[in-house]
């Protein structure tokens, strides 16, 4: 969240880590739900530390009961895949390395 | 006998009003700051807030109607019952202000309802201590959210320091009302349905000693307590929040939606 607040003259214009107020950084939130095995990603939220930013999640994001644990990490951390190079990173074409084609002995049944 | 349990079915009513108001007016407040809150997380937690005290407050007004015996709904009670006839603290009515009022009365709120919903679990009174250990959860939370505020705006810029500690000192003087009793609440701490409230007032004054103290504000010092809440007393606030809140339901009652 971002957005321009006017100072009157002679206001303090505050900051928080160097950043200006109204700038907190985003962060990404992960929640397992009841019958989950693993956090999924959720959305994200602005707050200005770790602990406030698993209260915003928990007050944004589990309302309605849609989980019983919560991750949050910074934004800034997470280092993506570059889409332009999507095509070298994610050939498809490769259908040998299912396991599909394995002859499964009788002896071994339902795997 | 038969006057020794009118007697008591009365002061269970005031002070299950008592209990209920201190949650309405509180919800009305907060409600009244949703989209004015500093960032749209924010304004999400504060109308979970409002909620939880919302419902809190339903759950004592229809019991305090069951109890009274007189077929007055939650609505009545909640919206046809004028500015002396509520029994809210005074803390609960003050005006929203800018966002430290908001987290520094939240604190004190929270820090009261903790320890108050914790103790009455254990009420002589079923239904009361059903509603309370269902409170005491949300209120838990209330104070972790309030606390994280107070200490990072305290303990923050300067500005936002000045801010904060200009609303605790604000403030102070309506936290007295919380700890006030009387003769309904000691026949009932008697009784064993409601807790001594002395207990109540020694951890609500551990708990905002420590969360001020983290927060490098100072606890106020200046002794004077505007009181008067629990039996109608109210400051000035509260008779501009009542029509506005209760306008629509006099206009039309009994409407549904």
């Amino acid at each position: 969240m971002s957005y321009h607040v006017p100072r009157a003259e002679g206001e303090i214009d505050p900051t928080f880590n160097g950043r200006a107020a109204g700038g907190y950084p985003l962060w990404e939130v992960f929640i397992r739900a009841k019958r989950g095995l693993n956090h999924v990603h959720a959305g994200s939220v602005h707050a200005p530390d770790a602990e406030t930013a698993v209260l915003a999640a928990r007050d944004v994001y589990t309302r309605r009961s849609e989980g019983v644990s919560i991750w949050v990490v910074p934004s800034a951390q997470i280092h993506a895949s570059d889409p332009d190079e999507a095509d070298a990173f994610f050939d498809s074409d490769k259908p040998y390395r299912h396991p599909t084609f394995y002859q499964i002995p009788e002896e071994v049944g339902h795997m | 006998m038969a006057t020794t349990t009118t007697t008591s079915t009365a002061a269970l009513v005031t002070y299950l009003l008592r209990l209920a108001d201190d949650n309405l007016i509180l919800a009305q407040r907060l409600g009244a700051a949703i989209s004015w809150m500093p960032d749209v997380e924010d304004d999400v937690a504060v109308a979970n807030l409002c909620l939880d005290h919302l419902g809190q407050a339903r759950n004592l007004l229809t019991y305090a109607g069951s109890v009274e015996g007189a077929g007055r709904t939650e609505d009545d009670l909640a919206m046809l019952r004028g500015e002396r006839e509520m029994f809210n603290a005074v803390l609960m009515e003050q005006p929203n202000g800018d966002f430290a009022h908001i987290v520094v009365r939240q604190l004190f709120a929270d820090a009261y309802q903790v320890p108050l919903y914790e103790a009455l679990t254990a009420s002589a009174d079923p239904e009361l201590s059903a509603i309370a250990a269902k409170a005491a959860k949300e209120a838990r939370y209330h104070l972790r959210w309030s606390s994280a505020w107070v200490v990072r705006l305290g303990d923050g810029t300067d500005e936002s320091h000045r801010r904060m500690q200009a609303a605790v000192d604000g403030l102070w003087s309506f936290t007295g009302d919380l700890f006030t009793t009387d003769a309904v609440e000691a026949e009932l701490a008697g009784a064993g349905v409601a807790p001594g409230i002395d207990a109540v007032r020694a951890r609500f004054n551990a708990t905002v000693a420590e969360v001020l103290a983290e927060a490098t504000l100072s606890v106020p010092t200046d002794p004077y307590q505007r009181i008067g809440g629990r039996t109608g007393y109210h400051t000035e606030h509260l008779g501009h929040l009542l029509p506005e809140m209760q306008s629509l339901y006099r206009a039309h009652p009994g409407a549904e939606w």
